[in-house]
């Protein structure tokens, strides 16, 4: 009646264990639960070298971005708050006018006289055009290159083949980016025969260029767009150079845009949404231009897509949405402007950056639920009302009556998700267990066992399904039993304890042909219905509450030992709370008496479906836990680059295939953003205490804290959230940040050597010191991406320890792997 | 209590030299002319409220005489720390367990009593008053610092009266700050630091650096600590002044009036203040805590070995005068570092491996190697050197060092420790480990592993017994012994799996490990070896952890120790605490109805949660109206509006929506410290409309009409639930269920 908090139950625990057997534990229980994804290939078996070799590279779990509820926290406006928002006055840096030019030389010092503008935009474009082709050459640079599975190719090249096929499957990313993969494939010619198995199948004859070349053409525009952000944020081509040769000299974007991920995709749509950002509000002085328009909706479709791909596509929206805020609040403070302009203002924000892409968000699905339209490995992760609409499913076209009535054959599923249908089966709950009577479980397949048929509680006289006797229909707070349909037992339960869930009751068979005691009996109710309501088949949430006890009839959801046949653990919770586990419904339903209707009446609706698939993907990242005694990938362990992932091979003769990015590139990022903070405190504090700086400076400055306060922003929303996620991580889950930190790294250096130069009076010198160290920063990346470049085009022979190896002597840390 | 004394002060004069004496002498005569004289300000209203504070909170004190909802918990605490034996709580830091403790201490409680379940009857020799008296404490006194938080906020004082008159009158506070629970401290503690930080930060206008502002200032320090000390929920409200401190002193380097240097000091006073006397503080709680648990007791396993051998006792008692270094022919037992999912050592049994697994795979069908969670002789290795025959210690010693190839030999079946290229029978992926059993085929034995000491100082450290943390690093195919985990099936008697992994996938704790006893072996004979095995080990000297590496392996257990998700009839979200759609039963008297329910005031959360909203959309509405230059509040009004809004609205959104990411079994009463700030709140936005709001006359008299009516209505819903809060008078059934105003309240009824 009366109980205290379980706060800590140490105590409790340590005292109560009893006197263990001597050699022999205690009986231990910790039951174990992985969510089993559909066409996952099996555990490796006794040849167990290969096995291990390949579950090193493809791990037993999908990768996952984000969990339930966990939002990255509002962050302020960042340091490139409104006050410090530089007012452009032009439209981007190819829509140049005469007085831009001026304001840009005023505003960085060593900048060419205001004549040579027109010489400059063609360096602009002559540049840009240089580096996009390098990206291209280098992402593109053996690309068939291993001809076979590497990673989690295996997992996104088989989804791309369902989507040729059309069969349902189930993921825990949004459709959009496998969509694109399959699309890509289909184009290219690819037939969608190739079964994606397991990481290390040769491709053979099948066609797979086509989909590596999309991700290839994708993740090779990164490089182009950084250069472009970054231009536009500092107004300064070495910044965007910089920037632009440590993208290109990463060896981890090389390799993660080389293969059939969906990482590529992802970082395409953030930089093309961040790129679009960055281009409106540079046309802030245009507003309702054309370009400004098309910028604008642009940054929505982005949003949308990015979103579309992974969930991480949130935190580019945060970005968005704080920057539109700041943007709004500037506009909304500024009193030239009447309400009417500041309205017009956020309702073109509302359009193109909510609605737009909200629409477009729902297209994807959309598509995604119309293309996939015949049965597949997915099925049973939806409710039962969604499966009716899979062809090939046996719920599709099937028609069964409405109503339950009593003397119904009916199963009973759980409705959350992988618990499965309510199950008995001719085996007892084992000596020590409760009561010694017959076993009920969940079971996940379709099988005889899982009948049962509803009785009343007080009668078994007259056979209900004799056609004499009128159908009486079950109703909502009626008393009922139900009778396990193979063993004529009875659902039945009473005040012993659970196999597993020590606090809850043991459910179990009892009774001879159908005659039990009083603990058989069930009150059914509808959730959220009223006395008296007819039940309805897949459509009514029912609780069955046990009569006696008062308790409620649910799913542990947890894995019974052998005994159990490891299906899962039925009790009978005296907590009333409504959880998902206690709620069920009926899915099929034999009744001759009754007409039957079609299911296709029961379709849900698209908003229905839409929801459904959501719950069920953040369910299925929510399953995603990393298991206690094994080493995972902490978020504290990627700026470092403290290890990479194998992409493909492990021993000396494979061909060895390591994500891992470029150290150089990556320390040094990592050395910027402290500089950067140090900087940038600096800066801020003397601003506060009024400094006057001098005006070339205050130039700098300015573009310190606003150019680089937004990248800045960029790389803490993709990094920090993920610390806050209890979730299994991955090394690739930081690329996302580490473009933000080139960026940064880009502003920070430009910024810092023109400060430097600065100081010294002659204006020759301090071009000097300035073209002198970007041009050592910029040959630096490209000498490191010398040395570490066959990471990511691949290298045979021998492992890194050995003098031979093509990566002899640059094994710095001793967790990389090669 | 605020009673500001100006004393006259005597003057005290020393007799100096003789030239000076007449003039002194003058002077002490002009002292004495005048009256000692000493004037107080006393406010009554702070001494009416302190009285009536006190009253409802001390009253009937001791009643009921038996155990009630949580005290079950805390009061074994409380018997721990008089008994001074060691317990792990994974729910808070020490501090207001000890304050409880405290408590007990005064009325001389001997910690004999068996908190066994809720309901039962205290014994004689439990001083029930003394136990509750320092939460009952606490929480009268919030009542009048309630006032004085709304005073110095600058509102009126019959605004200052309004918030404590609530806090007085609300039932969940009446309740909660009654019993040995720490939720009247935590929230004592969170007000006595937005308190101390207002009159620190009134001070700093007129007088910074004098005694009064340091005072405050060291104070609010103090505040938070103690409340992040009872709690870690206390950290919101420490975030909360650090936030406001911050923004102060962010305006404070803009003011150029001050000079850098000046500046400097504030911020540096600041920082001592608020940084480093919080962390000193918190660190001296733990130390008086480790310094008073001395003795080991029931949670010793879930610590390190070193930890537990620093408690009296236990293994302190196993393991004194063991020789410290491991030499070849040592025997040891093994204990596992993660100690996840339990504590366990390594050991090895004469059972086999399963020729065939029950999916079909196939085994090496050697020895099995397990870890297992109780001691055991089977639990004893023997380190030997490959190069020699001998199990027994030379004399000297030769003692194993960092890098070092040892073998490991079980110490009851003599067999070797091995591993090789065969799946493990549960992580597929990794090497089995076994006792090397030799069938005569092609599998040869491979039984080297390397020694590698993870926390050593030296690479020529050697191998310490408790100390050092090892792994074993297998000689041919660089697999770590490693603790996978998982348990075994019924074959492996649901053991704990031990396996090889690949040292490549970096390093983690479940890989090292510890010996735990050890002593060095004298049999050669195996028979006498297991006589020898069964004997206990040998006794004397104690090793001293320091304080520093105690106190970080308490705390990092204590944040990650992660019990069973405890289910609880009575726990509830987040949501349904603003609408109170939940109670929680603490009591019931055995015989009559007369019980005890956590419910709160139902009128005063409604209007409180009204007055947040409405806060907010004013809040909201003045900011974009001042943004289009449009003022409706004078400008000092609007300062105080902001800092009044962000320290009670502020306090009550970071201590209550954090809840909503939280894993954790919530329940009613983590709302009440949310629930204090939000009737901080509530006259504040009462006294802003009849201020600003309501124009005319009419207006303001129908606003106080309507303002009384109002809390005669609390104040008699006060009273209606009074007999749930004190738990003094038994209701009829019928009395009962009238007040079950909600129907998910639990009002327990007898059946008669």
């Amino acid at each position: 009646m009366l109980c205290a908090s379980g706060r800590l139950l140490a105590a409790r625990t340590a005292t109560s264990l009893p006197a263990p057997p001597r050699g022999r534990g205690p009986a231990l229980r910790c039951p174990r639960r992985e969510l089993h994804f559909p066409g996952n290939p099996d555990p490796p078996s006794w040849d167990c070298l290969a096995g291990r070799l390949t579950r090193a590279s493809a791990s037993p779990h999908r990768r996952v971005i984000l969990r339930r509820g966990r939002m990255p926290p509002a962050v302020g406006r960042g340091l490139a708050g409104s006050e410090l928002r530089l007012r452009r006055s032009r439209c981007g840096p190819r829509a140049a006018g005469r007085d831009v030019a001026i304001q840009a030389a005023a505003r960085s010092p060593k900048r060419p006289a205001p004549g040579s503008w027109r010489f400059e935009v063609a360096g602009r474009r002559a540049m840009l055009a240089l580096v996009t082709l390098l990206s291209f050459a280098t992402r593109f640079h053996r690309l068939d290159q291993p001809r076979h599975i590497c990673w989690d190719e295996t997992h996104f090249g088989k989804m791309g083949s369902y989507y040729i096929n059309r069969t349902f499957f189930f993921d825990v990313h949004p459709p959009l980016g496998k969509m694109l993969i399959g699309l890509a494939g289909y184009l290219s010619g690819y037939d969608g025969t190739f079964l994606f198995q397991k990481p290390g199948d040769k491709y053979e004859h099948h066609s797979y260029m086509g989909m590596r070349g999309f991700c290839a053409f994708l993740g090779s525009w990164l490089v182009p767009f950084a250069f472009l952000i970054v231009l536009d944020l500092s107004n300064s081509l070495p910044a965007a150079l910089l920037t632009a040769a440590l993208l290109t000299f990463d060896t981890g974007c090389l390799t993660l845009s080389q293969y059939i991920l969906l990482d590529p995709i992802l970082m395409f749509f953030i930089m093309a949404a961040m790129l679009s950002m960055v281009k409106y509000r540079s046309c802030a002085n245009r507003p309702f231009s054309a370009p400004w328009w098309s910028w604008l909706s642009l940054t929505g479709i982005s949003l949308a897509c990015a979103l579309g791909v992974k969930f991480v596509g949130l935190f580019i929206i945060l970005q968005v949405g704080l920057n539109t805020i700041a943007d709004l609040w500037h506009l909304f403070g500024d009193l030239s402007l009447s309400l009417v302009t500041v309205g017009k203002h956020l309702m073109a924000r509302v359009l193109c950056l909510i609605i737009l892409p909200l629409v477009l968000y729902m297209a994807i699905f959309a598509v995604h639920i119309m293309v996939l339209n015949k049965s597949g490995p997915g099925d049973g992760f939806f409710s039962s009302a969604f499966q009716a609409r899979l062809s090939g499913n046996n719920l599709h076209n099937a028609s069964i009556p409405e109503h339950l009535a009593y003397g119904s054959v009916i199963t009973v599923k759980n409705l959350r998700m992988a618990i499965g249908y309510l199950h008995s089966h001719r085996h007892l709950y084992p000596e020590g267990i409760g009561a010694r009577q017959q076993q009920v479980t969940t079971y996940l397949h379709k099988d005889y066992n899982n009948l049962w048929i509803i009785k009343k509680h007080n009668t078994n006289s007259a056979d209900p399904l004799d056609p004499s006797f009128p159908v009486e229909f079950v109703r909502h707070g009626d008393i009922i039993r139900l009778e396990h349909k193979e063993t004529s037992r009875n659902l039945h339960s009473h005040y012993h304890e659970a196999p597993l869930t020590r606090k809850h009751y043991q459910v179990t068979g009892y009774g001879t042909n159908g005659t039990g005691d009083s603990n058989d009996f069930w009150r059914i109710e509808v959730v959220n219905r009223k006395f008296g309501n007819r039940i309805k088949v897949l459509r009514s949430r029912i609780r069955l509450i046990h009569l006696v006890t008062g308790c409620v009839l649910g799913s542990s959801g947890k894995v019974l030992p052998k005994w159990g046949w490891e299906q899962l653990e039925v009790t009978c919770t005296p907590y009333l709370k409504q959880t998902l586990n206690s709620i069920w419904n009926v899915e099929d339903h034999i009744n001759p008496k009754l007409p039957n209707i079609s299911l296709d009446v029961l379709q849900p609706s698209f908003p229905e479906i839409l929801l459904e698939s959501h719950m069920v993907m953040i369910r299925g990242n929510n399953g995603l836990k990393p298991k206690d005694n094994d080493f995972t990938s902490k978020p504290w362990h990627w700026p470092i680059n403290y290890q990479g992932l194998r992409f493909s091979g492990a021993n000396d003769t494979d061909f060895r295939v390591y994500l891992l990015g470029n150290p150089v590139v990556w320390w040094l990022n990592l050395v910027s953003i402290a500089l950067y903070l140090l900087l940038g405190s600096i800066i801020v504090v003397a601003m506060q205490r009024g400094a006057q700086l001098p005006t070339k400076v205050e130039g700098l400055t300015r573009v310190l804290l606003q150019g680089g306060g937004q990248v800045l922003l960029g790389w803490m929303l993709h990094y920090f959230p993920f610390f806050l996620m209890g979730r299994i991580l991955y090394f690739h889950h930081y690329f996302p940040a580490m473009l933000f930190s080139s960026m940064l790294t880009g502003i920070l250096w430009d910024t810092l050597l023109r400060l430097c130069a600065w100081g010294p009076a002659s204006s020759s010198l301090a071009r000097a010191v300035h073209a002198v160290g970007i041009l050592s920063l910029l040959l630096g990346a490209a000498y490191s991406f010398y040395l570490f470049h066959p990471l990511a085009y691949g290298m045979v022979g021998p492992l890194a320890q050995d003098p031979r190896s093509p990566m002899a002597g640059l094994r710095w840390l001793e967790s990389w792997e090669f | 209590m605020r009673c500001q004394s100006a004393c006259a002060v005597l003057g005290f004069l020393n007799f100096t030299q003789g030239g000076l004496r007449s003039l002194l002498f003058y002077k002490m005569l002009e002292v004495l002319k005048r009256p000692v004289v000493v004037t107080t300000n006393i406010n009554l209203n702070i001494v009416a409220l302190t009285g009536v504070g006190l009253l409802s909170r001390l009253w009937h004190l001791s009643y009921p005489r038996a155990v009630v909802f949580d005290e079950v918990y805390y009061g074994q605490y409380i018997s721990f720390y008089m008994n001074r034996v060691f317990f792990l709580d994974d729910s808070g830091p020490p501090f207001g367990h000890m304050l409880l403790a405290l408590g007990g201490y005064l009325g001389g409680f001997d910690g004999n009593f068996l908190w066994n379940r809720i309901g039962a009857e205290y014994t004689s020799n439990v001083p029930v008053w003394a136990l509750r008296l320092l939460p009952a404490l606490a929480g009268a006194l919030s009542v009048p610092m309630a006032y004085q938080i709304v005073v110095e906020l600058r509102f009126s004082h019959c605004t200052a009266m309004g918030a404590a008159l609530l806090l007085l009158i609300e039932n969940a506070l009446v309740t909660q700050s009654r019993l040995m629970l720490l939720e009247s401290p935590l929230i004592f503690f969170n007000l006595l630091a937005v308190l101390s930080y207002l009159k620190f930060f009134n001070c700093q206008k007129h007088r910074p650096f004098s005694l009064p502002w340091w005072f405050w200032l060291m104070l609010t320090g103090v505040a938070c600590a103690c409340a992040v000390g009872i709690k870690y929920m206390g950290i919101f409200t420490y975030l909360l002044v650090l936030g406001v401190a911050a923004v102060h002193a962010w305006h404070l380097i803009g003011d150029q009036t001050l000079s850098n240097v000046l500046v400097l000091y504030h911020l540096l006073a600041r920082a001592v203040a608020l940084l480093v006397t919080p962390v000193t503080l918190y660190l001296l709680f733990f130390y008086i805590h480790l310094t008073l648990l001395c003795r080991s007791g029931p949670h010793d396993q879930i610590m390190s070995s070193a930890f537990q051998a620093s408690l009296e006792g236990g293994l302190a008692r196993i393991t004194q005068g063991q020789p410290l270094e491991v030499a070849f022919g040592s025997q040891v037992t093994l204990r596992n570092i993660f100690g996840k999912p339990l504590p366990c050592w390594l050991h090895s049994h004469q059972n086999t491996y399963p020729i065939i697994y029950e999916n079909g795979r196939g085994s090496s069908h050697q020895q099995q190697v397990t870890c297992y969670p109780f001691k055991d002789v089977n639990n004893w290795w023997v380190v030997k050197d490959p190069g020699r025959h001998q199990l027994v210690v030379s004399n000297p010693p030769r003692p194993v060092r960092h890098g070092d190839v040892v073998q490991l030999v079980h110490g009851m079946t003599t067999r070797f420790l091995n591993t090789h290229d065969v799946a493990a029978p549960l992580s597929s992926h990794a090497q089995e480990v076994s006792c090397y059993v030799d069938y005569n085929i092609s599998v040869p034995a491979q039984n080297l592993w390397r020694l590698d000491i993870v926390n050593r100082q030296s690479d020529r450290d050697t191998w310490k017994t408790i100390l050092s943390a090892v792994r074993f690093v297998h000689l041919n195919t660089s697999a770590v012994l490693k603790l996978s985990g998982a348990h075994l099936p019924d074959w492996g008697f649901r053991q704990l799996e031990v396996v090889g992994e690949k040292l490549s996938r970096g390093h983690h704790e479940s890989m090292a490990w510890n010996v735990e006893e050890h002593r060095y072996g004298t049999s050669q004979e195996q028979r006498d070896r297991e006589l020898e095995l069964h004997a206990p080990t040998q006794v004397d000297v104690s090793r001293n952890l320091s304080f520093m590496a105690r106190f970080s392996e308490l705390q990092w257990r204590m944040l990650t120790l992660r019990g069973e998700d405890a289910e609880h009839k009575y726990s509830s979200t987040p949501l349904e605490w603003v609408t109170l759609d939940t109670s929680i039963a603490y009591w019931l008297h055995p015989r009559t109805s007369a019980q005890i329910h956590l419910v709160g005031n139902i009128v005063i959360w409604a209007s409180a949660s009204l007055a947040t909203a409405t806060y907010v959309l004013l809040f909201l509405w003045y900011l974009l109206r001042r943004r289009r230059d449009v003022h409706d509040l004078p400008e000092d009004v609007w300062l105080h509006w902001v800092l009044a809004g962000t320290l009670c609205t502020g306090g009550w959104a970071l201590n209550y929506l954090p809840f909503f990411l939280m894993e954790k079994t919530l329940f009613l009463y983590h709302y009440l410290p949310a629930l204090a700030f939000q009737l901080l709140l509530l006259p504040l936005v009462l006294q802003h409309v009849y201020d600003h709001l309501c124009r005319s006359r009419v207006q303001r008299h129908l606003f106080s009409t309507l303002v009384v009516a109002w809390y005669s209505v609390a104040c008699h819903v006060s009273n209606k639930l009074r007999p749930l809060t004190y738990g003094d008078s038994s209701l009829t059934p019928g009395e009962l269920l009238a007040l079950r105003w909600r129907d998910s309240w639990d009002i327990l009824i007898r059946k008669s």
